[in-house]
C-alpha cells in the first residue's frame, strides 16, 4: 500500500471569488461591460447597524394603540404656493415608463394614492396611466427632457430637477433597444429599437449658479405653485444639499448607492457613490448650518425596506424617505412564483436584475405586451398600499416606544450603532459607549 | 391689469399692451401672459427695459405676439407654445428652450444652448449663436443667419438646424435623426455625424425654412447636409473608440 500525502482542502481566493471569476469569463467572451438593473448589492453599512434605545426611566413610552403618533409631512412649503401634503413620510421614487410597463406605473400610482402619498415619473415623460391614477404626482425634469412639455409641468403636483441618482451619480439613463417599443420611442422622440443612452448633464445649465436660474424659469412657467425638488446621487451630500438650497430648492432628495436603476454598468453601481447611511448626516448638517432644517425638506432614498429603516432615517433628521426597489417587490418583482422562468433566464428569484433585457417574468420591467399582462394594476396597487401601511405602522410602533407622538420627533439621541463605521456615519454612539467616532477630537 | 399699473407707453399706444420691466416685476409679466385665454383680444404685447432679465415671457401658451425691446438673460421664451416672440436685442443662454410651437426671432446674437430640447416651432437667430445651439433638439426648426459654436446639435434627436455661416467643432456629436444644413465651413464633425447628400426634398426643406425665416439672396443649393451615420445606435464594442 502506497502512502499518499494528506491533501489540503481546495481553497478559493477571497479576492478572485466565484462571482469575480465568472465576470472575467463573461467579459472575455462578450467584450462588453456588464449592464444590469437595481442598486449596489455589496454589503454596506446600513440601517441594520443602528438600534433604537426605546423608553426607560427618563423617557416614557406612548400607548401603542391609544395614543396618537402623527405620520404626516408637508413638502415644499419654502416657496411653493401649493405644497404637497402627505399622510405618510414614504414616497414612491422616480421610475420611468419605458423601464417599467404601463400597468406597473399605474399600480404604483394606485398604491401611492391609496396610501396618501406621492409617486414620481421618470426618464420617459408622464403617462396618462400614472397621471390618472396618482393623486399626487412628482414630475421629473431630467437631462434627456424626454416627453418634457409645459402642459405636463403644469398638471404635475411637484417638479423634481434630477441632477443624479444613487446607483450612478454622474451617469445618464440607459434603455436598451429591446425595450424601445413604438410607444416608448414616440414618447422619447427616438428611433425604435436603438440603445438609448440619455445625457448625464442637463443640456441648458451647468453648476449651481445656472441651476438657480433654471429653477426660477420653472417657477415662472408654473406661476410659483409647484414645489421644486432637487435630486442628487449620494456623491457629496453636504455640498450638494447646500448648493441645492442656495439654488432655491424647496425639497432636496439624496439617493444613496443602494438606490436602484433600470439599467447601468455593474462597475458603476458598485463603485461610485456613497451608501445611504453615509449621506444622511452630512445632508442634515448642511441644512442645519444654513438654518434651513425642516424649512427645506430632505428626502432620502436607497435601500429603505421596512418601518425600522423609515424610523431610523427620520431620527437622523430626514423629513421623508422614498422607495423604488421595495415598491417593485411589493408589486411582484422577483417573486418566487416565477422561479422556473427566472431559471430559464439564468437567474433565480431574488437575484434577477437583467431588467434592461425587457424579459421580466413578473411583467414589471418590460415592454412585452404578453408579459406586462401579468401585472394587475388594481391588485398590485393594493399590495403596495398594504406594504406602505405596514411600514408606517412599524415606524409608529418604534416612535411610540421612544415616547414620540410624531415620527418627526424621533432624534439621533434615540439611536446607537452596532459598528464603529455606522457610528461614525450616523453620528450616534457605538452601543454600550458614549463614543461617536470623529466627535470630541478622536 | 388694473389701469393704475399701466405704463405711460401702454396708455399712449393703445393697440399693443406695453409692459415696462423697469416698473413692473417679471412675475407680473409672466402671470399676465399666463392669464391669457383663447380668443383674448390682447394679441400684441411689448416688453420694455428687459435689461438682461432671465425667464422673460416663459411658458406662454396663446398665439400672441410679443416684442421685447432690448436684450434678455437666460431662458427667454422658454417652453413657448404658440406665441410669436421677437427679441430686439441679444439673448442669453437657453433662449427658446423646449419650445413646443410658435416662433422666436432674435435680432441680435444668442448665447449657449439656443433652442435646447425644442420640440416644435421656429427659432430664428439673425446674428450668431454660441456653443451647443440646438442641443438635444426634438423637432424644432432653427435658422441661424451667422455662425454657430462648438458642440452644436449634440444628441439632436429630430428637427432641422440651418446655418448660413460656419459651424464650430464637433457638430452633431452623437446625433440621432435631426438634419443639419450648413452653408459655410464646419470646423469638425462629432461622433457618428457625417456629411450626406442634398436630395431634392432637402433642397425644398431648406428653401422653405429660409423663406419662413425671412432670408433672401441665399439659395438652398449652397448648403451641405449633415446627419447621423447611425453606427452608434446599438452598442458595439468595436466602436468603443468613437466615444
Amino acid at each position: 500500500m502506497t502512502y499518499r500525502n494528506p491533501p489540503t482542502t481546495p481553497r478559493k481566493s477571497a479576492t478572485f471569488d466565484d462571482y469575480t471569476l465568472s465576470e472575467i469569463r463573461r467579459a472575455a467572451a462578450t467584450g462588453i461591460y456588464d449592464i444590469r438593473g437595481a442598486g449596489a448589492k455589496r454589503k454596506l453599512p446600513h440601517f441594520d447597524d443602528l438600534l433604537f434605545l426605546g423608553a426607560s426611566i427618563s423617557r416614557y413610552p406612548l400607548e401603542g394603540y391609544r395614543e396618537r403618533c402623527d405620520t404626516s409631512v408637508v413638502l415644499g412649503s419654502r416657496h411653493a404656493k401649493k405644497p404637497i401634503e402627505l399622510k405618510i413620510p414614504i414616497t414612491i421614487a422616480g421610475m420611468s415608463f419605458g423601464s417599467l410597463s404601463g400597468p406597473a406605473k399605474e399600480a404604483l400610482g394606485r398604491g401611492a394614492t391609496l396610501s396618501g402619498t406621492s409617486t414620481t415619473t421618470g426618464d420617459g415623460g408622464m403617462t396618462e396611466e400614472e397621471r390618472g391614477h396618482s393623486k399626487q404626482l412628482v414630475y421629473q425634469y431630467l437631462p434627456s427632457r424626454y416627453g418634457m412639455n409645459p402642459r405636463d409641468l403644469r398638471r404635475a403636483d411637484a417638479i423634481e430637477v434630477v441632477v443624479g441618482q444613487g446607483a450612478k451619480p454622474g451617469g445618464g439613463g440607459m434603455l436598451l433597444g429591446q425595450k424601445i417599443s413604438d410607444r416608448v420611442a414616440e414618447m422619447r422622440t427616438l428611433p425604435k429599437g436603438i440603445d438609448q443612452r440619455s445625457a448625464s448633464r442637463h443640456p441648458d445649465w451647468t453648476g449651481p449658479d445656472d441651476l438657480e436660474i433654471k429653477i426660477l424659469e420653472l417657477r415662472e412657467i408654473t406661476d410659483w405653485e409647484k414645489p421644486i425638488y432637487v435630486k442628487v446621487g449620494g456623491a457629496r451630500p453636504y455640498y450638494d444639499t447646500a448648493l441645492a438650497v442656495k439654488a432655491g430648492a424647496d425639497v432636496v432628495v439624496v439617493d444613496g448607492m443602494q438606490g436602484g436603476t433600470a439599467a447601468t454598468q455593474e462597475v458603476f453601481i458598485e463603485n461610485v457613490g456613497q451608501p445611504t447611511l453615509a449621506c444622511i448626516r452630512p445632508a442634515v448638517q448642511a441644512l442645519q448650518d444654513l438654518g434651513m432644517h425642516r424649512k427645506v425638506q430632505l428626502i432620502v432614498s436607497g435601500g429603505i425596506r421596512n418601518g425600522a429603516d423609515v424610523a431610523k432615517a427620520l431620527a437622523l433628521g430626514v423629513d421623508a424617505v422614498s422607495i423604488g426597489t421595495a415598491a417593485l417587490v411589493a408589486l411582484g418583482d422577483n417573486d418566487p412564483r416565477w422561479e422556473a422562468e427566472y431559471n430559464a433566464l439564468g437567474s433565480t428569484a431574488g437575484a434577477y436584475d437583467d431588467w434592461h433585457e425587457g424579459r421580466d417574468p413578473a411583467g414589471i420591467t418590460t415592454q412585452d405586451p404578453e408579459l406586462m399582462k401579468r401585472v394587475d394594476p388594481i391588485a398590485a396597487g393594493r399590495r403596495l398600499a398594504n406594504y406602505l401601511k405596514v411600514m408606517t405602522l412599524e415606524a409608529q410602533t418604534i416612535a411610540r416606544a421612544c415616547g414620540k407622538n410624531s415620527l418627526h420627533n424621533l432624534e439621533p439621541e434615540d439611536l446607537v450603532a452596532l459598528s464603529i463605521e455606522a457610528a461614525a456615519m450616523a453620528g450616534v454612539p457605538l452601543a454600550g459607549t458614549n463614543w461617536i467616532p470623529g466627535k470630541n477630537g478622536f | 391689469m388694473p389701469a393704475n399699473t399701466m405704463s405711460k407707453a401702454e396708455r399712449d399706444q393703445g393697440h399693443a399692451r406695453v409692459f415696462d420691466l423697469s416698473q413692473h416685476s417679471l412675475r407680473e409679466l409672466n402671470q399676465a401672459l399666463h392669464k391669457l385665454t383663447p380668443g383674448s383680444n390682447e394679441t400684441a404685447w411689448e416688453v420694455l427695459h428687459p435689461k438682461g432679465s432671465h425667464s422673460v415671457a416663459v411658458g406662454v401658451d396663446q398665439p400672441v405676439s410679443i416684442d421685447v425691446r432690448g436684450s434678455v438673460g437666460y431662458y427667454c421664451a422658454g417652453m413657448n407654445d404658440g406665441a410669436t416672440i421677437t427679441v430686439h436685442g441679444s439673448a442669453g443662454p437657453g433662449v427658446g428652450e423646449n419650445m413646443m410651437s410658435g416662433s422666436i426671432v432674435i435680432k441680435g446674437d444668442a448665447s449657449q444652448y439656443a433652442g435646447a430640447t425644442g420640440r416644435g416651432g421656429l427659432l430664428v437667430i439673425e446674428g450668431n449663436a454660441s456653443s451647443r445651439c440646438g442641443i438635444s433638439m426634438k423637432g424644432i426648426d432653427i435658422v441661424v443667419h451667422g455662425n454657430i459654436g462648438h458642440m452644436s446639435a449634440f444628441m439632436a434627436q429630430s428637427g432641422n438646424l440651418v446655418v448660413l455661416g460656419d459651424a464650430g467643432d464637433a457638430l452633431g456629436d452623437s446625433i440621432y435623426e435631426a438634419r443639419l444644413f450648413v452653408r459655410g465651413k464646419v470646423e469638425s464633425l462629432g461622433a457618428d455625424c457625417i456629411a450626406k447628400e442634398m436630395r431634392p426634398e432637402h433642397l425644398e426643406l431648406v428653401q422653405g425654412l429660409l423663406d419662413k425665416a425671412g432670408v433672401t439672396g441665399v439659395k438652398a443649393s449652397e448648403f451641405k447636409r449633415y446627419g447621423s451615420a447611425r453606427k452608434l445606435y446599438n452598442f458595439n464594442i468595436d466602436n468603443a473608440d468613437a466615444y
